[in-house]
């Protein structure tokens, strides 16, 4: 079973964004990247698959800018297999992401593909139902755990009331969440082999996928700013103050 | 215009979310109709026939849509969009899971977790956590919309709209429900509570953060929440996660206890009215939204606090 695993490349989850003077996006000159937590999470499943002998491969996938590769390098360097490089330096919307994955799933034939529930700069949380849609494959989103077995992959998600478990048939989409595993850190070793390891390099162009953007951005703002209230002194204090808020 | 607004509900009774979606979809503008999807949903229907300002209810029912299978949901809103301009879905863990399907398969992008309708094709919705605020113009027909349920007061009761069955299509067989595990609890939900007592990593154990909070919930008529930290360690169930990932929580009184305040867990309770924050680090970020810092040893301060209510 190959399994394929988009990687997007954001904001490091530790920095602070910061909304341009102009208003026109958020700057992100100078700014530490990562690779998308959600989908760290996604890479180590599927490298947990492989090691349980489940799955033969895992390919990782990115759309971005040529920086991206650093993103797919550190897939590599958990375990994945081979990357691929859809290079382009706009910014492609969930809908045309998921279009472009539908491609790449035509080539590659996977039986499963594993996402991130959502990517931390856009937070859409969208792809992954979007790519499940469009291939008319079942999914199991917000995934905290993934079990492979008889040609169904079982699906415990986390819903907003408690968990469920859904069967799926596979080929299937699974998005991951915070539960799911902890990533491992790629060894030293491992990334120096990740070095050596394919990264195909492909353009939008390649896949005949129409990407024009359907959203246009208007303004991008700060948010209202809360400020910091006071201390307060001791446990009477605190009662006696939100007493007289009318808070309690 | 006509809107299509998907019911939040657990098949027994009509989810708090469902009246603010209607809010959301009213100032858009348009007639607006509630899909409740499931099965044995009548007294959710009924309540929802309730929501002033709702043209018809319409109800399908299926063991399908009784687990609200994304497949099926997407089986039966598709079609029905050839008679809407826009389907707005509250943002919880079902609409978030449905609404991108359906949005691909009418060729749309969707516009996630909205905060505001601007215009007809203009809505506001916070990006990267909720440090910056993104107001964004749509050029597809229709609209695929979830929307945050802080952001919108709920529509009130007062309506009487018709309530229809629909037949609901068998779905796609590829996906089955298999179990759940539900929380149970008497505490008000989450996203819905006017106070909300939350506990963070400090709380060391599943046991000591029941011992401390539960009493001073219990005081406060509070819901209990906790940091993405105290969830993955184990000491609170994954539903009580607050937070860019969690739920976006915005109630009268927020206590956070113990939590150091990642710009993460900000993104989930930043709009609560009043935030109250106890942690024995003076220099802990959550000091920086908090109308109320108490610097102390939560073991001592929570406690006492219980005491003096
Ligand atoms: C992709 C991603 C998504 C995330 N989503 C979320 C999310 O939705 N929600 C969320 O909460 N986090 C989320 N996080 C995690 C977030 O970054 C923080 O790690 C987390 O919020 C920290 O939890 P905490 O404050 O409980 O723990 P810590 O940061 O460890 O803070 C514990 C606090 O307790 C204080 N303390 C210790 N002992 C005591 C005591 N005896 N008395 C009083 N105070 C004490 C300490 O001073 C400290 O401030 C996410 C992270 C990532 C990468
Ligand atoms: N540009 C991209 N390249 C690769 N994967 C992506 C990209 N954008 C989104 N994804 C995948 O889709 C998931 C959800 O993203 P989103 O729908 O934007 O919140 C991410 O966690 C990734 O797995």
């Amino acid at each position: 079973m190959k399994v394929l695993v988009p990687v997007k490349r954001v904001i490091d989850y530790n920095v602070k964004a910061r909304v341009k003077p102009d208003q026109s996006g958020v700057d992100l000159a100078n700014v530490k990247m990562s690779m998308n937590p959600f989908d760290e999470i996604s890479v180590e499943e599927a490298v947990r698959l492989k090691e349980a002998g489940t799955a033969t491969e895992v390919v990782v996938v990115s759309i971005g800018p040529q920086q991206a590769q650093e993103t797919l390098r550190t897939a590599l360097a958990m375990g994945a297999d081979r990357g691929i490089l859809i290079k382009t330096d706009e910014k492609v919307e969930p809908l045309a992401v998921a279009k472009l994955l539908k491609a790449v799933v035509a080539e590659e034939s996977p039986e499963l593909v594993i996402l991130g529930k959502q990517a931390i700069d856009d937070d859409s949380n969208q792809t992954g139902q979007m790519l499940a849609a469009l291939l008319d494959w079942p999914q199991g989103t917000f995934a905290s755990k993934v079990e492979i077995a008889d040609g169904k992959a079982n699906v415990t998600r986390e819903v907003d009331g408690g968990l469920q478990t859904v069967a799926l048939d596979m080929p299937a989409i699974v998005t991951t969440d915070l539960r799911l595993n902890e990533p491992r850190y790629a060894s030293l070793p491992n990334i120096m082999k990740a070095k050596k390891k394919p990264i195909d390099m492909k353009e939008i162009g390649d896949y005949g996928v129409d990407v024009a953007p359907r959203l246009t951005t208007v303004k991008v703002t700060e948010p209202p700013v809360r400020e910091a209230g006071e201390k307060v002194e001791d446990v009477a204090t605190l009662v006696s103050k939100l007493k007289a808020k009318g808070a309690i | 215009m006509a809107v299509l607004v998907l019911a939040d509900h657990d098949n027994a009774s009509l989810g708090d979310a469902t009246a603010k979606t209607v809010s959301a979809a009213a100032a858009f503008g348009g007639d607006i109709d509630i899909l409740v999807a499931g099965k044995g949903v009548s007294a959710v229907a009924e309540a929802a026939a309730k929501i002033s300002g709702v043209r018809k209810v319409l109800v399908a029912e299926s063991d399908a849509l009784e687990a609200a299978l994304a497949e099926a949901v997407e089986a039966l809103v598709v079609p029905l969009m050839d008679g809407y301009d826009a389907f707005f879905a509250p943002a919880t863990t079902t609409g978030k899971n449905v609404a991108p399907r359906i949005a691909a398969k009418l060729d749309v992008m969707q516009l996630s977790d909205i905060i505001a309708v601007e215009s007809a094709d203009t809505f506001v919705r916070p990006i990267y956590a909720g440090n910056a605020i993104e107001t964004v113009q749509t050029s597809d027909a229709k609209k695929i919309v979830t929307v945050r349920g802080t952001a919108f007061e709920a529509a009130a009761d007062g309506g009487s709209a018709a309530v229809e069955t629909i037949d609901a299509p068998t779905g796609s067989g590829k996906s089955a429900f298999v179990s759940e595990e539900l929380a149970e609890s008497d505490r008000p939900e989450l996203t819905s509570a006017k106070r909300i007592v939350s506990g963070g990593r400090a709380l060391g154990s599943e046991e000591e953060l029941n011992k401390v909070l539960e009493p001073l919930a219990d005081k406060l008529g509070a819901a209990i929440g906790a940091s993405r930290a105290a969830v993955d360690a184990g000491y609170a169930p994954n539903d009580y996660q607050v937070g860019q990932t969690g739920k976006i929580v915005a109630p009268e009184l927020y206590i956070a206890i113990g939590i150091s305040g990642a710009i993460q867990h900000l993104a989930g309770m930043k709009d609560s009215k009043i935030i109250v924050a106890i942690n024995k680090d003076e220099e802990a970020p959550i000091f920086q939204v908090a109308d109320y810092g108490l610097v102390a040893d939560l073991f001592n301060a929570v406690p006492e606090l219980t005491d003096a209510l």
